[in-house]
């Protein structure tokens, strides 16, 4: 018999099998850490989390609603501060997966946070970089998942507030000392990867159900899909119970203060 | 040493009209008390620095006290946007605010450094990014040993500083536990500072390596129970997740936020 699931559960889950035991990821708030969490508590239990907010190694029960809720810091192995986090741990090459959401997302997996429409006269002001532009270069690499639509998927960010491969896909070429960037792109309809050569992103896995037309649709360039193109597994009763009890603690949680 | 005022007077006697102030704390013991009492003794044109404006500069700009503001992240953490933050920036209202960004990194860099009484601060930072080409204080350095590019901020060294931390001693030595952000480095780089506890207390039972600002390295300290509502404070209270949600509905109005503003912040005296 097979598990009814949503789309969105079909991210969650798929995002949390990019992480594994020996990684240490440093989180991005939202799907990101919904994602990390749920991999800590199915198949990676010892999977190092970090948080800009300077917590290390934490492990929260419920997934916090900002970067830096208490629950981080009570459940982290110790706490640092900002500066140093930033500066010891993941620019001194401590992190090996960044772990990023994005409001927009190009060709080149260039992500933009900052803004739509002209710098000085926007038509929707985002919140801003935040941690990503630096997580982006100085982790090993980056995971990212977002939500597929054409507003999301677009040919060219209207602003690269943190670089995937650039403009022109050589924006890593000849840097030294910074990661490989994007090697996966996960959303609610497959799984994504850049060409080894060119840099552009490549459907590599549709999830269940999803046809390479529902793809097409969300995407706002000609996308291109790999020669084998897999399908990507369904999830496990596990990881689904694991993933709505999660999210029920946690709105519980998030609706309960005053 | 540090003086022992009332909010009131800390605000009054250490904060002027077009001062350069930093209120900081990264999502953990966020100065709100301090925030609502420069509300109320209405100061204009400042520039006002964090890393993540949140509620607290949101509430501020909305009041009309910020003509600039420098930050690295201007969101509701978990939530979505800061209404008032982006009525200013897109529609010019209460009246317009220039914006300088940078990235958290970046940010935490000139902190370190405006402590450490540099001009700058330099990191592997803003590869490939678009900031460096709407952010004139960006700018790229050659290593003077390996030859590598790296990314060069000024520092940052604030008129005025502003903290919440747990609690204090009666000599004015101050203790902060948790996620203690950049506290610690942005009352080292500003000029003056003010930090409101939470209580004052006869010792501050500090383990040896704890994060302590010795009374004489702050200006003035106020006691503010719940100071960092609806932020919180490690060990007194939680954040109030509630709160920060309902915020969105409040600020997304411009008369909602001013009948707020009114019954929470004008009609509240200081404690």
């Amino acid at each position: 018999m097979s598990l009814e699931f949503t789309s969105s559960e079909m991210m969650s889950v798929t995002a949390a099998r990019a992480l594994n035991n020996d990684m240490t990821c440093f989180v991005g708030i939202g799907l990101p850490s919904e994602a990390a969490n749920l991999a800590r508590l199915t198949h990676a239990p010892d999977v190092t989390l970090i948080y800009e907010s300077g917590t290390l190694q934490t492990k929260p029960d419920v997934l916090p609603l900002s970067i830096g809720d208490g629950e981080l810091c009570e459940s982290a192995l110790t706490t640092v501060s900002v500066p140093e986090m930033f500066r010891y741990w993941l620019q001194g090459g401590h992190i090996s997966v960044g772990f990023l959401g994005t409001a927009q997302i190009d060709r080149y997996a260039n992500l933009n946070t900052t803004l739509i429409g002209d710098y000085r006269e926007p038509k929707v002001r985002l919140p801003g970089g935040g941690g990503a532009p630096e997580i982006a270069t100085n982790a090993k690499e980056v995971f990212i998942t977002v939500k597929h639509s054409k507003r999301t998927f677009v040919k060219d960010v209207d602003f690269v507030t943190t670089v995937g491969f650039g403009r022109d896909g050589k924006a890593r070429d000849n840097v030294p000392n910074i990661g490989r960037g994007p090697t996966i792109v996960i959303t609610d309809l497959c799984i994504l990867k850049p060409d080894p050569e060119t840099k552009e992103l490549v459907v590599t896995s549709l999830h269940p159900d999803v046809t390479r037309e529902d793809v097409i649709e969300a995407t706002g360039w000609e996308i291109r899909f790999a020669d084998t193109l897999e399908t990507t597994p369904a999830p496990s009763a596990k990881e689904l119970e694991v993933l709505r009890s999660l999210k029920a603690r946690t709105n519980a949680h998030h609706s309960g203060q005053q | 040493m540090a003086e022992f005022l009332s909010l009131q007077e800390a605000v009054s006697r250490h904060i002027s009209n077009g001062d350069t102030v930093a209120m900081e704390g990264f999502t953990h013991l966020i100065p709100f008390a301090a925030g609502h009492e420069i509300i109320r003794q209405e100061k204009r044109n400042l520039t006002l620095i964090r890393m993540t404006p949140d509620l607290v500069y949101d509430q501020m700009i909305g009041a009309g006290c910020a003509t600039k503001l420098i930050f690295s992240w201007g969101g509701n953490p978990g939530v979505g946007s800061l209404h008032r933050l982006r009525d200013a920036v897109e529609k010019s209202w209460p009246h317009k605010v220039d914006i300088l960004e940078h990235s958290h990194a970046a940010m935490a860099c000139a902190y370190e450094a405006g402590a450490a009484g540099l001009p700058l601060a330099v990191l592997r930072g803003y590869v490939g990014s678009d900031l460096p080409k709407v952010n004139d204080q960006i700018k790229f350095i050659e290593c003077p040993f390996t030859g590598e590019k790296l990314a060069a901020v000024p520092s940052v060294r604030p008129d005025v500083a502003v903290i919440h931390a747990q609690r204090a001693d009666r000599k004015g030595n101050v203790l902060i536990e948790g996620i203690v952000g950049i506290q610690k480095e942005v009352v080292l780089a500003a000029k003056r500072s003010i930090v409101t506890v939470e209580e004052i207390v006869d010792d501050l039972g500090a383990s040896v390596n704890a994060c302590v600002l010795p009374s004489w390295a702050v200006t003035a300290i106020a006691e503010a129970p719940k100071g960092a509502k609806p932020s919180y404070a490690l060990g007194y209270y939680d954040r109030d997740n509630a709160f920060y949600k309902e915020w969105d509905g409040i600020a997304r109005d411009r008369e909602t936020f001013q009948t707020w503003l009114k019954d929470n912040v004008f009609e509240k005296g200081a404690q």
